[in-house]
């Protein structure tokens, strides 16, 4: 096919060592990537938090300077999100879909490959901005006109700018990749209304990825424009409108919240159910409310705009409408409540998790509906009130179900069991310092504390609740290496885990712990929702799919084949991110960089299309 | 074997839904891009009007030339539906001449836009003159900047077909580039009235 | 586990719970910046909302969290349990779970319409009108003149209003994006480049209220802060004719060796500050300083504004504001070869403490 004599590698067969990780196309081994760089990321985001909690203990301290403090709360906001959280939930699509529905990979592994080591670059590209000229420090919200040329002249935005573009592109490519998945390649009975929740929740939240990332595409454009080329799009001399970079950035901004909660949200209705021994109480409505929250969360977002001077009406309207999405969030936590109602519940360390997420998010989402008040939350915009709220839905929110899942799944994925005795005190230590480090942050905030100063005087009245929280924070960064500590030697030389070891009741206990390459022998075929328990406690066996290629015990499967080319067109887009990035300041050379990537990346995607799935010369199968 | 592989791709196998993952992988990446232009028109409506300081809209456009231009590129979209059809029905040759007019007519289109660009540039309006020339240079780039690749994507697969690579066997690959050719179009037909069109009635301004 | 145990070990959740609320909401504390210590109607409203949603709030808590840890305390798996009936749902609960909340939120939305009109539209329109604008990283304050309807009084940092009046506040910016935020007296507003937003505020005490700007506007923005003063109209009225008054120029030696510095290129200071009366200093970079003896701080409500305040500014405002741009732009603080010596400091402060 390629009849170019250049030294390119061959397609790759049977790789072994680091080349066969950078050319896999495997799900699984593309969660794992995900997984390991995705915790990296969060203990860095970690790190700039602990400075700051640091800086922030006592009043009038100089441990950093206002400049590095700036960067480092830019840095903490846009890593825990966009490294953190959002790649953690990428690694669990990528393991856990294809064997929640019966399918042997996603739809598209080279593209999966291609989405995690975008990720890989453009998280390499932020971080580098530390030592190439300092990192962004405008808020991870980055307003207009602070991020302009003119007030913000160095380097760190336009580092922010292109990797946020470069983490969207690798977004997009895996929302595309789960939404065919999905949609497209469910075992035969799977009906949608027979898909496990945390499924669901990934195709709501795929959905959500692919109509939000564009409008903040378009919008870090435009303020690249402004910087680069002198474009006009947030210059108030020209009669532009700072808050036009607001309502692009929110539009964005809320459904990326839901993003960040719903994939949560279908782990914890996994755990419960599993761990009470009953079903889901109310599926239908835990799905609907998933999309009614999907659908509503388009129409709430002049909410982090209340003090911008909108007027009375649109204030209105959107605090009406921020309310209305309690309601389907509400119905959620009322339904796990009656999953547990009447259950048999073991409180093995995913379910934990599970249940102080639930607590936690109580708190986070009455803080919220504070907020929605507009009238009142002009005392509280922009002060710890907030930062109190988002953490509680973030942290205590997200990462807790993060955290729950990967206790919930680590068998699945290693074939051992974390250890519980570890995992019951990091729990607790999490859940209690993430309250200590959090709570305070209610009154400081109610006390007039705003937010991004780097300190405070002293006299104030925040001294206190100030050095609890910093107490609290030091606490939980304990807490966090604990779970590294249980997770690293569970790996190494925790308890081995049958396929099933919590009477489970999907797909995914079906099999071996850790899964074959293939997944699936035989592709079963469903006919309800929670098959496996159907299986093992209704009398309704899963029969497997007639003619499957799985008949032979696995060995006339065909697996798609190790490429390369996902990478070098990752490599294609960093080296081009670069290149835009230095245009302003390098002009030409920034430009021809720029093509260079471009080029790369053009030729692998050439290649890539051409090259098919299966090389046929292959061979047997694993 | 070839059942085999074809199931991973959802090529010849079943899927869930009988579509295919590759068309459904256009209609999500349309999706995308959809939300994308209409970010970059909702901020060229926003800014219409606001500009301190001309040249405004009806002072360089020239709706007859633009409307050359949008017709051009509405026949190439014709001749993009006559080159799918005739690969169906099994005429490669005539699938060849059909795509390379569409690229010829894509090219065509692209070519008035340079021109018009040069035109604004010499009357005074750029990407830095006023809010107007920034909402436009950059809506109107980037339309353009989907058209080149569309034509490359469709030179691509005229120059496949010599090599036999485009056959009625594999018509999906000149589907999808279908679907992402008629979308361009239909970006633009929208661009056309509401930049253009709406630019030059009196009064919106 | 026996039912009367875990009932007991319920009540104490529940005890533990509303004990552990009433401690927390028992602290209203009157910090300087704290929303509970209330002054005026606007504040007054946003606090009572606030009350009103957040009892609500607790309320919820109560119910939901006992529910959640009723269930996780009594149903924990025992030896003995048999699987639980595999129960699906229960279309009336849910949907009784699903009208509650809606109800509770119609119940929060109707006062919080009503609140946010009443303080979007000034009660008075005609009242006092102060524009207020933002810079990096201080707070310039414009008067309309007492006699002259053409000029305007300017003065930065210190907002002084008469006590029980609506004041209505023209909120602009110079730069970017900040925030007008006086805690006991308003909610804030922002105060954004090309809008037009206005706030109204009352204080119905007389005293000195802080205020900080909200909005993240850069490497200054947590030094960026100011003081209202509500006084009796008739010391509201004496206070802003004094400040249309022009400086007069200095008589005392030191002092008048300060104002020759400052409107000297020794100095510089004219180039960015404006003091009516003199001539030379007509600059608009920095704030107006006709009367700045006059106010309690300097810096943007940073430095107490005495002689200590005023040297440790003069001598190294990046020490004391890292960022500003009195540091970053006047060339005595870049240039090493032109930095203020020690008697050309005690010249401008005893200039400075003269306009008062």
């Amino acid at each position: 096919m390629t009849t170019i004599s250049l030294p390119i590698p061959k397609r790759p067969v049977h790789p072994t060592g680091v080349w066969s990780w950078i050319t896999t196309v495997d799900h699984k081994r593309i969660g794992i990537l995900y997984g390991v760089t995705a915790f990296i990321m969060f203990m860095t985001g970690g790190l700039e938090a602990m400075y700051i909690r640091a800086q922030l203990a006592r009043p009038g301290q100089d441990l950093v300077s206002p400049e590095v403090y700036n960067q480092l709360f830019t840095m903490h906001g846009t890593t825990m999100i966009f490294l953190a959280i959002m790649p953690m939930g990428a690694a669990f699509f990528n393991y856990m879909i294809p064997l929640q529905i019966g399918a042997r990979d996603v739809a598209f592994p080279r593209l999966n490959a291609f989405s995690y080591w975008t990720f890989l670059f453009g998280a390499l590209m932020l971080n580098l901005s530390w030592v190439l000229g300092g990192a962004p420090n405008a808020g991870w919200f980055g307003y207009a006109p602070l991020t302009s040329s003119a007030f913000n002249p160095g380097d760190g935005i336009d580092f922010w700018i292109l990797s946020l573009q470069i983490l969207g592109i690798a977004s997009l490519a895996a929302a595309f990749n789960f939404v065919v998945t999905i949609i497209n390649m469910r075992a035969p009975g799977m009906l949608l209304m027979r898909m496990p929740l945390f499924t669901w929740m990934t195709l709501i939240t795929s959905f959500l990825l692919i109509l939000a990332f564009p409008v903040i595409t378009v919008a870090l454009i435009q303020l690249m424009f402004d910087r680069q080329f002198g474009s006009n799009f947030f210059l108030p001399a020209a009669g532009a409108s700072p808050v036009l970079w607001q309502h692009l950035f929110w539009i964005f901004g809320h459904p990326e919240v839901y993003i960040l909660i719903l994939p949560a949200m279908g782990i914890v209705s996994e755990i419960i159910p599993t761990f009470s021994k009953k079903p889901i109480f109310g599926y239908p409505v835990v799905v609907l409310s998933g999309l009614v929250i999907a659908f509503m969360g388009w129409m709430v977002w002049s909410h982090h705009m209340f003090t911008v001077g909108l007027g009375p009406v649109a204030n209105s309207v959107f605090a009406l409408t921020t309310m209305a999405i309690a309601v389907p969030t509400g119905v959620k936590i009322f339904n796990w409540i009656a999953t547990m109602w009447r259950g048999s519940i073991d409180f093995k360390t995913a379910m934990l998790f599970a249940v102080g997420f639930i607590w936690l998010f109580i708190i986070g989402g009455l803080s919220g509906v504070m907020h929605s008040s507009a009238a009142s939350d002009a005392q509280q915009q922009d002060t710890y009130f907030i930062v109190a709220h988002l953490h509680y839905v973030l942290f205590g929110g997200s990462i807790m179900a993060l955290l729950a899942g990967i206790y919930y799944w680590f068998p699945k994925f290693t074939g051992r069991l974390m250890n519980e005795t570890l995992g019951k005190i990091n729990f607790w230590l999490v859940f209690i310092s993430m309250n200590i480090t959090f709570f305070p942050m209610h009154f400081t905030g109610l006390n007039g504390m705003p937010r991004r100063i780097y300190t405070y005087d002293s006299g104030m009245g925040w001294d206190l609740w100030n050095a609890v929280s910093s107490a609290g924070a030091f606490m939980l960064g304990a807490g966090i290496l604990l779970f590294l500590y249980n997770a690293i030697t569970s790996a190494r030389s925790g308890e081995v885990a049958s396929a099933d070891p919590w009477d489970g009741r999907t797909l995914e206990w079906t099999i071996s712990s850790p899964p074959p390459e293939y997944n699936f022998e035989q592709i079963p075929t469903v006919q309800g929702r929670d098959p496996f328990w159907a299986q093992k406690y209704e009398g309704v066996a899963m029969v497997p799919v007639a003619g499957g290629s799985g008949e032979n015990g696995g060995h006339s499967i065909h697996l798609p084949q190790p490429s390369y080319w996902p990478f070098v067109a990752s490599i294609g887009i960093f080296i081009g991110g670069f290149g835009v990035l230095y245009i302003n300041a390098a002009s030409w050379i920034g430009v021809a960089v720029a093509v260079i990537g471009a080029l790369i990346t053009m030729i692998a995607v050439y290649a890539w299309s051409l090259e098919p799935v299966n090389d046929p010369d292959d061979g047997a199968a694993h | 074997m070839a059942e085999a592989t074809a199931a991973i791709h959802g090529e010849h196998e079943e899927t869930s839904t009988g579509l295919n993952n590759r068309k459904l992988l256009m209609w999500a990446f349309l999706g995308s891009d959809c939300m994308f232009f209409a970010s970059l028109i909702a901020t060229y409506v926003v800014y219409q009007g606001k500009s301190l300081k001309g040249p405004f809209p009806e002072d360089v456009f020239s709706i007859p030339i633009t409307s050359v231009s949008t017709f051009v590129l509405l026949m190439s979209s014709m001749s993009m539906v006559l080159a799918y059809a005739a690969l169906r029905q099994g005429s490669v040759k005539s699938f060849r001449i059909w795509i390379f007019s569409t690229a010829i007519l894509g090219m065509t289109f692209l070519g008035f836009q340079v021109f018009e660009f040069r035109d604004f540039v010499h009357e005074g309006l750029t990407l830095k003159t006023n809010l107007f020339g920034t909402t436009f240079f950059t809506l109107t780039g980037f339309h353009g900047a989907h058209v080149t690749l569309g034509v490359i994507w469709l030179l691509s697969l005229g120059f496949h077909s010599f090599k036999g690579g485009i056959t009625p066997d594999n018509h999906l690959d000149v589907d999808l580039a279908a679907l992402y050719w008629h979308f361009v179009d239909v970006v633009w037909i929208i661009i056309f009235t509401v930049v253009y069109l709406f630019g030059v009635f009196p009064g919106i301004n | 586990m026996s039912t009367t145990s875990s009932r007991s070990k319920i009540y104490l959740g529940v005890l533990l719970l509303l004990s552990s609320f009433a401690l927390l909401t028992g602290c209203t504390p009157d910090d300087p910046q704290s929303t509970f210590d209330t002054v005026g109607p606007v504040s007054r409203s946003q606090l009572s909302l606030f009350y009103w949603i957040f009892w609500a709030a607790v309320v919820v808590f109560v119910v939901v969290g006992a529910a959640l840890l009723y269930t996780t305390l009594r149903f924990r798996r025992k030896p003995s349990d048999a699987m639980p009936a595999q129960t699906h749902g229960h279309t009336a609960m849910e949907i009784g779970w699903t009208i509650v909340p809606a109800l509770i939120l119609a119940v929060v939305a109707v006062p919080t319409v009503l609140t946010i009109f009443d303080n979007a539209n000034s009660p008075e329109p005609g009242a006092l009108t102060v524009e207020a604008v933002g810079h990096q990283w201080w707070f310039e304050f414009k008067y309309p003149h007492p006699t002259d309807p053409e000029e305007q009084v300017v003065t930065a940092n210190e907002l002084h209003i008469p006590v029980g009046e609506v004041v209505n506040v023209e909120l602009v910016s110079r730069d970017v994006i900040h925030s007008f935020w006086i805690p006991k007296i308003a909610g804030k507003v922002d105060m954004v480049p090309n809008s037009a937003n206005t706030i109204w505020i009352q204080s119905n005490e007389a005293g000195e209220f802080f205020g900080q700007c909200a909005e993240f506007c850069g490497e200054a923005h947590a030094l960026m802060r100011f003081r209202v003063i509500a006084e009796p109209r008739e010391e509201y009225d004496a206070w802003l004719l004094a400040q249309a008054e022009p400086a007069a120029d200095s008589i005392e030696p030191l002092a008048a060796e300060g104002q020759a510095l400052f409107e000297g290129n020794a100095a510089g200071c004219w180039a960015c500050h404006t003091i009516s009366g003199s001539a030379k200093s007509r600059g608009s970079v920095g704030p107006n300083l006709t009367h700045v003896a006059s106010r309690g701080l300097i810096a943007a409500g940073i430095i107490e504004n005495d002689q200590a305040g005023l040297r440790t500014w003069l001598t190294d405002p990046c020490e004391a504001k890292p960022g500003n741009v009195m540091c970053t732009g006047a060339a005595v603080y870049n240039n090493p070869d032109k930095s203020l010596d020690e008697k050309q400091i005690s010249a401008l402060v005893a200039y400075l403490l003269s306009l008062d």
